[in-house]
């Protein structure tokens, strides 16, 4: 049984809500979406938002990433449906834009072999707080990137890439998600830059401890479609993997078959998903964890039975909260609409602030921002009418 | 010789019809992706293959390989063909 842990909120009422108006802390949301990207401000209340966008019109902007080292640097994964995929970096807070000069991209194929071309980057992750300037993207179809000067050139890591044996745990073109088969969830280890964490959509969860040179599947415990055969690896979906910042040797997972929680250095996944209600299930994209308590994880369920809508389930959309590390599961709805809602959240759309009690924020495929300053228990609209949103990111400007 | 360039290229060459030279379609490419940095990767993509929604037309004829031989007096242009929300 998962460790549980009783959290402390100092203050109450109006005098907690002035003291973080006025701690100085400045909260920003960034939205990527189908047709641009947006980036909602506010201060340390979360109370009001102010809009500042469209960035990119038109753009499909897969991924918009502060970089916490800083502060003040964007990157955003871009392309349009003319022209190829490329990624753009702002250092003054999204004022002005420079495009990488070398953006993600496959080894040319020798002659007469059929070469891989990166559709888009969907993936963007900082590196380690000891390796300024340093990024990792994923793409799709699955490829992992580094860039060592912040986002400007960007080099392959053909230990993955290349790799034979993680061809075959890849698939083929159609062997992905709808939208392509993808490489998200690149996680690196805060007590080791060399400790890293990917997923594949197909293709499994794996880690590398020599910086992505070699690589090691952790597959077990997970389940797969169905009459399929959990040993193969390319059968495994996980939609979105999150180490825990307070506690760096658990992961959580939403994975296509279930949610899970792993304890290093145990490398079998446990279902916690089973608790979820049974009406309700365990499917979805997202997952969120606490900044601080390791037990404590949201989600957002999605309907997996039949044809698989991905909406909410019965079209009443409701956030989960467990605790206790998976051991049961707390719905929260106050403030979401109570019918006729079919709402689908992307495994990028949903994320967590750092504050404390923890602002929570998800964006629909509908268009609508929501966010929580009280860690769930009451939800507000910040947006309508935006494009499809693909990723939501909370961060703090510097 | 002259290159018409299509809307979502405008913010790397800044206007609609450009210069450049080349005794291929590559070639042109390439010197375009000189002049303009980043030109060439949003309209090749790193197999030397055109991308699928950039059409490209030499004297009105469509083209649609990089190997594609040039004459100085030919005239470029690149369309945008995508269709859909």
């Amino acid at each position: 049984m998962a460790r549980t842990t009783k959290r402390k909120v100092s203050g109450t009422g109006a005098a907690r809500r002035t003291a973080r108006a006025r701690s100085g802390r400045r909260v920003v949301v960034l939205v990527a979406t189908r047709k641009g990207a947006w980036i909602y401000h506010s201060d340390a209340a979360r109370k009001s938002w102010r809009a500042d966008g469209p960035h990119f019109l038109g753009h499909i902007i897969q991924h918009l990433v502060l970089d916490p080292r800083d502060g003040r640097t964007l990157l955003a994964a871009a392309k349009t449906g003319h022209l190829g995929p490329t990624v753009f970096r702002s250092t003054d807070f999204g004022r002005n834009w420079k495009e990488a000069a070398k953006p993600p991209a496959f080894a040319k194929a020798p002659e007469a072999q059929k070469g891989r071309t990166v559709d888009h980057t969907f993936w963007l992750t900082p590196c380690h707080a000891n390796e300024p300037d340093a990024w990792y993207a994923g793409t799709s179809p699955q490829g992992m990137f580094r860039s060592d000067d912040g986002g400007v050139t960007w080099e392959p890591l053909p230990g993955l890439n290349d790799n034979a044996q993680y061809r075959t745990y890849m698939g083929d073109e159609q062997g992905g998600t709808p939208d392509g088969p993808k490489l998200h969830s690149v996680i690196v280890d805060p007590r080791n830059p060399a400790h890293l964490y990917m997923a594949m959509s197909s293709g499994g969860v794996h880690e590398s401890r020599d910086k992505g040179r070699t690589w090691t599947p952790i597959v077990q415990g997970m389940e797969v479609v169905e009459s399929f055969d959990p040993t193969n690896i390319a059968f495994h979906d996980p939609h979105c993997v999150r180490l825990c910042p307070s506690n760096p040797d658990r992961l959580y997972q939403q994975n296509h078959c279930g949610i899970y929680r792993l304890d290093r250095p145990s490398t079998t996944w446990i279902r916690i998903g089973k608790s979820m209600p049974e009406k309700i299930g365990d499917i979805g994209f997202p997952m969120v964890l606490h900044p601080r308590d390791a037990d404590t994880a949201w989600v957002f369920p999605m309907d997996g039975t039949q044809v698989w809508p991905r909406t909410s389930p019965g079209g009443i959309p409701s956030v989960y909260v467990t605790r206790n590390g998976g051991g049961g599961w707390k719905r929260l709805t106050s403030g979401l609409p109570e019918r006729q809602a079919w709402w689908t959240v992307k495994r990028q759309a949903m994320s967590g602030d750092a504050l404390d009690p923890v602002g929570l924020y998800f964006g629909t495929t509908s268009g609508e921002l929501w966010a929580s300053r009280d860690e769930g228990i009451r939800w507000t609209c910040v947006a309508r009418g935006l494009p499809e949103i693909y990723a939501v990111e909370a961060g703090e400007v510097a | 010789m002259k290159v018409v360039i299509p809307g979502p290229l405008l913010s790397y060459t800044g206007k609609r019809e450009v210069e450049a030279s080349g005794a291929t379609l590559g070639e042109l490419l390439a010197d375009l992706d000189r002049q303009c940095p980043g030109f060439r990767f949003r309209v090749v993509d790193e197999q030397d293959r055109l991308r699928q929604h950039i059409r490209f037309f030499v004297n009105g004829e469509q083209v649609f390989e990089t190997s594609t031989p040039l004459r100085p007096t030919d005239a470029v242009q690149l369309v945008q063909a995508l269709a859909g929300g």
